[in-house]
């Protein structure tokens, strides 16, 4: 398994050709207390870029892209009664949804942890 | 982080950034939206006390004999009858009876103080100087800044600071109720002190020299009962009270009857008129307002926010002006725009929210019940 990481601070965790998406513990210190987030249904197809969820903090609403193309299979159900798990644990139990990869190639322009971090470290 | 060098810095500047607050953009100042996070800073401000800096608020005084009959024209309260240190809510009339701005107007025994929003402070002044006779000084404070003290346990951290009235025998913060004020001494620092605030809670403002702005605000958060509180959960509190914030739920296009703020408009001003837009305003009163301003419950846990689009059916029939998480509550509330025949208490309607409809209905305000010092109750 490998973890990704984009500049609009999503996380990817890419496991063959499924993966779990989730926002980092930075996107979630920005944001502030998470009141609400909104995933996608399985089977939903998303682009590269896309809006792929919803998170709502108390001050505002924020979209959340899909990293990769593919085709979900799973929102995070526990985020509808539990929100606040993406500032508790917001690499973990916290993530937003899991995909079926359709273009693999596309995780290779994205950072891994170090790159990450190196890019946090210029804002 | 965005830049924030195009933006002026206030007093307290250099404070809120030692106390770790995240500084954000508002109203053409640097300012903090929050400090340890809103849920927390909301809780803390609801059962303790919470230290607001406002002083990106425009304070003016407006000195000149016959001031508050001159305002009476551009304003539907009965300044005139105000006694010295009492206040009142009131709102800026354009011609045409719109609200331009909502304003604290303090008869201080000396002159009126009026405090107006931040974001439309110097085109405020502009109107009024448009408006009022050249024999009225209104004059722009600009080297006062201004703290909220807010919450239960408001009264109690502040009598720590041993405020007295000015002269001898003049109140102090303790002898006030809500919408008193009164100029009182801090050691040697005058202080111009009201029993009010924007978050439904006990409370008082603070307008203070800027140069001692600094410690007085030390000297509150040494109180055990205050932490700096930031403009986010200012906004949530707010909205819990029922209170509207000018341009978003007030705007030049909306009276004041549409605004639900006929309470402001006084008796003696409803006979005898005389203000601007009176015409249409006293019609509304008379006839009700095609649309007006109301507070909804929200179904569930997603938040409506200012823009959603109301649906009664298919018909749209209003908007969402201001929505968020209520965290005393633990859901979401909003505040908006409906026609007349779709305001009553209960109403069920929708709000559209990125495509769905969420079920919201019309609930009373505040939906917080108001913490206020009022003379009768303990």
């Amino acid at each position: 398994m490998s973890r990704y990481f984009t500049d609009e601070h999503e996380w990817i965790e890419v496991d063959g050709d499924t993966a779990t998406v989730g926002i980092t513990d930075y996107a979630q210190e920005q944001l502030g207390d998470v009141v609400f987030v909104e995933v996608p249904e399985a089977d939903k197809q998303v682009g590269k870029g896309d809006d792929a969820a919803v998170v709502e903090s108390v001050k505002a609403a924020s979209d959340v892209y899909a990293p990769v193309s593919g085709s979900v299979t799973e929102g995070n159900a526990a985020l509808a009664d539990d929100p606040a798990l993406v500032n508790s644990d917001p690499e973990g139990a916290g993530w937003f949804f899991r995909l079926t990869l359709s273009d693999p190639s596309e995780l290779e322009g994205l950072m891994d942890e170090a790159a990450y971090k190196e890019f946090l470290a210029t804002l | 982080m965005s830049d924030q060098s195009a933006e002026k810095t206030l007093p307290l500047n250099d404070w809120h950034q030692a106390k770790g607050a995240r500084m954000v953009p508002f109203a053409g100042y640097s300012m903090p939206i929050q400090y340890e996070g809103i849920m927390a800073e909301h809780q803390w401000t609801r059962n303790n006390a919470g230290l607001f800096d406002v002083s990106h608020m425009g304070q003016l005084q407006l000195v000149g004999e016959g001031a508050a009959e001159s305002l009476e024209r551009i304003v539907p309260g009965d300044i005139s009858a105000l006694k010295p240190g009492k206040m009142r809510y009131s709102l800026l009339l354009a011609e045409d009876g719109g609200i331009l701005d909502d304003m604290m107007i303090t008869n201080t025994g000396r002159h009126l103080y009026i405090v107006v929003n931040g974001a439309v402070k110097h085109q405020d002044i502009t109107y009024m100087r448009s408006q009022l006779p050249q024999t009225i000084d209104l004059v722009h404070l600009e080297g006062q800044a201004l703290l909220a003290l807010q919450g239960p346990k408001a009264a109690e951290a502040f009598a720590r600071l041993s405020i007295v009235g000015l002269e001898p025998g003049w109140p102090g913060p303790d002898d006030l109720y809500f919408m008193d004020a009164a100029p009182c001494l801090w050691g040697e620092v005058p202080l111009g002190v009201s029993r009010s605030g924007y978050t439904g809670e006990d409370g008082f403002e603070i307008s203070v020299p800027a140069e001692h702005v600094v410690a007085l605000a030390d000297a509150l958060c040494e109180q055990p009962e205050v932490k700096p509180i930031g403009l986010g959960a200012r906004d949530s509190l707010r909205l819990e009270a029922g209170l509207p914030l000018y341009g978003h739920d007030l705007d030049p296009k909306t009276d004041p009857v549409q605004g639900n703020l006929a309470f402001a408009i006084s008796k003696v001003r409803r006979a005898e008129g005389g203000f601007h837009g009176a015409d249409r305003i006293l019609a509304a009163l008379e006839n009700g307002a095609d649309k007006k301003r109301v507070g909804f419950a929200v179904e569930g846990r997603m938040p409506v926010r200012e823009g959603a689009p109301i649906f009664a059916g298919d018909a749209e029939v209003g908007v969402i002006t201001s929505g968020g998480f209520a965290p005393t509550i633990g859901a979401p509330i909003a505040m908006g725009f409906v026609a007349a025949d779709h305001a009553a208490l209960d109403s069920r309607l929708e709000a559209e929210v990125r495509g769905k409809r969420v079920p919201i209905a019309v609930s009373k305000m505040p939906f917080v019940p108001n913490g206020y010092r009022r003379k009768g109750k303990s």
